[in-house]
């Protein structure tokens, strides 16, 4: 085949995808606010209990709310990730999931051009949120936001594909909030999103030991470090490496007659 | 295979298919054969295996005994060229209703490999053919519930497939719409010369002509002529025919 229709067909689910984006300004809102919450409330009060040390890949003290902002970043991209997995649930009961799957292009690439969709949707989330960060005061060095991009679309598919292997094992759309409690909330607070690894390790070393497998922890000093125009060769392995796995499990997996089997067998 | 050859074969051909839902079976045996230009209507009760038939056709499910071929070409061996044939309007409404009428069309014809251009210049031609050109700018959620199936059926026919897959499309329409669906489909028929599967439970979606694939239970029970059929069981109507097929206990709409 082609190469041109395989790139008509990624343009096509790209487009849908910012077009739905942009017309769902409630979700784009609360996809703002809630890191925005985390960052003017959350850090401002932690700010007085607790500085962080100079760290790596800081050059000098920060503040707390320096320190959150990647670990925000990964958050705007893990809510996304496993919200459009719940949309790709939704969209399955609602059929145009079989739209999408009835193109004669083979159900990986249809897959990936998804999952590349909603990345580019928590790109544009997360480059708003830096923007209103930057007007308050936090601000990384400019080349940092240029290379934090690769970053973004490792993370991107890597949450993205563990929502669509997810997806794949949750009969029903009522299972999914329990699954969002089990999965966002563990994956964000066992890591190095809030906390430095060296701080949860003074606290408990049982955490600390969780986090450091967290392949979430590694993506988002993976995001941490890009914005301070590091590079961390471990950290974007790891990240490289699980996303590549759960993209893999998540392909194979997917099945798209789950969900609307148990239901209707007409 | 060879264009020639692909415009000889069977627009649909169904052998010995067979499907189970956790056990429980969905489809036993059924074999079908479509023909450039026909219209077929699948009749059958709820529940007795329409949307299965269509699901294994379009390959949501998979796991089967049997073959299916569009235009030839093997759904699974050859799945790239036969879902390139095939165009559907599913039972549940599959338009983004916040999208334009052009902008979900023009999102079906990138799915098929079209430019833009390309897929704006099919999607007029088909908007035409359903007569909602003037409407191409309108958000669906605007739309009557007929206009949105017309606008399914100019959509399932941009990529000009050979077979058009039609799953209780009247469904939630009004008696008007209905009648201008079934005489829209029937006039794509004769003109395209599109293959229609027609899937219902509603007798009176039927014409003269037509021919007629009962289903009940997932077994297929008649495949012939209306006519045909009414004359073979000695009956009057073919609500009366399907009685006596299906036993009398569940009953089509008439």
């Amino acid at each position: 085949m082609r190469v041109m229709p395989w790139l008509h067909c990624l343009r096509g689910v790209v487009g849908r995808e910012l077009l739905r984006f942009l017309h769902q300004r409630s979700r784009f809102l609360a996809a703002l606010v809630r890191p925005l919450v985390w960052l003017f409330v959350f850090a401002a009060g932690f700010r007085m209990a607790l500085g962080v040390a100079m760290t790596e890949p800081y050059q000098t003290y920060i503040l707390y709310e320096v320190y959150i902002v990647p670990g925000l970043v990964g958050m705007i991209q893990l809510f996304n990730g496993m919200q459009s997995s719940l949309s790709m649930v939704y969209d399955r009961e609602m059929g145009s999931m079989r739209v999408l799957l009835v193109s004669p292009f083979p159900r990986w690439y249809l897959l990936v051009c998804k999952l590349l969709a909603s990345t580019l949707v928590s790109v544009v989330q997360v480059y708003v949120f830096l923007a209103i960060a930057w007007a308050y005061g936090i601000q990384a060095p400019a080349m940092g936001y240029l290379y934090l991009l690769p970053a973004l679309l490792i993370t991107g598919f890597l949450v993205g594909a563990l929502g669509l292997l997810l997806s794949s094992f949750i009969r029903q759309l009522e299972n999914f909030a329990g699954v969002m409690n089990f999965v966002i909330f563990p994956m964000f607070f066992l890591s190095s999103a809030l906390y430095p690894l060296w701080r949860i390790r003074e606290g408990s070393y049982l955490v600390y030991q969780i986090a450091a497998l967290n392949p979430f922890t590694h993506a988002v000093e993976m995001i941490r470090f890009a914005m301070y125009e590091r590079f961390n060769a471990e950290a974007v392995a790891i990240s490289v490496a699980v996303a590549a796995v759960l993209l893999v499990l998540a392909i194979v997996g997917y099945n798209p007659s789950r969900g609307m089997m148990a239901r209707k067998g007409s | 295979m060879s264009e020639a050859n692909d415009a000889a074969a069977l627009a649909l051909e169904v052998g010995g298919l067979s499907f189970a839902y956790a056990g429980r079976p969905a489809l036993d045996d059924v074999s079908l054969a479509v023909k450039a230009g026909e219209f077929v209507v699948l009749l059958g009760p709820n529940g007795a295996g329409k949307t299965t038939l269509f699901s294994l056709i379009t390959r949501l499910h998979d796991r089967r005994r049997g073959e299916i071929r569009i235009g030839g070409f093997d759904v699974r061996r050859q799945a790239v060229q036969a879902h390139a044939r095939i165009g559907a309007v599913f039972q549940q409404p599959t338009l983004d209703l916040d999208l334009s009428v052009m902008q979900n069309l023009a999102y079906h014809g990138a799915l098929h490999g079209m430019s833009s251009g390309e897929a704006k210049r099919r999607a007029l031609v088909q908007l035409e053919r359903v007569g909602l050109a003037d409407q191409r700018r309108t958000r669906v959620r605007r739309l009557s519930g007929g206009q949105r199936r017309r606008v399914e059926i100019a959509r399932g026919l941009m990529h000009e497939p050979r077979l058009l897959l039609l799953d209780e499309p009247t469904v939630g329409l009004d008696i008007a719409s209905r009648r201008d669906l079934v005489e829209h489909a029937h006039r794509l028929c004769a003109e395209a010369g599109v293959a229609v599967l027609w899937a219902t439970h509603l007798i009176d979606e039927v014409r003269p002509g037509d021919r007629v694939a009962v289903l009940h239970r997932g077994r297929l029970l008649a495949d012939e002529h209306g006519e045909t059929l009414t004359a073979r069981l000695g009956v009057e109507t073919l609500g009366e025919a399907f009685d006596r097929l299906v036993g009398g206990k569940e009953t089509a709409c008439e």
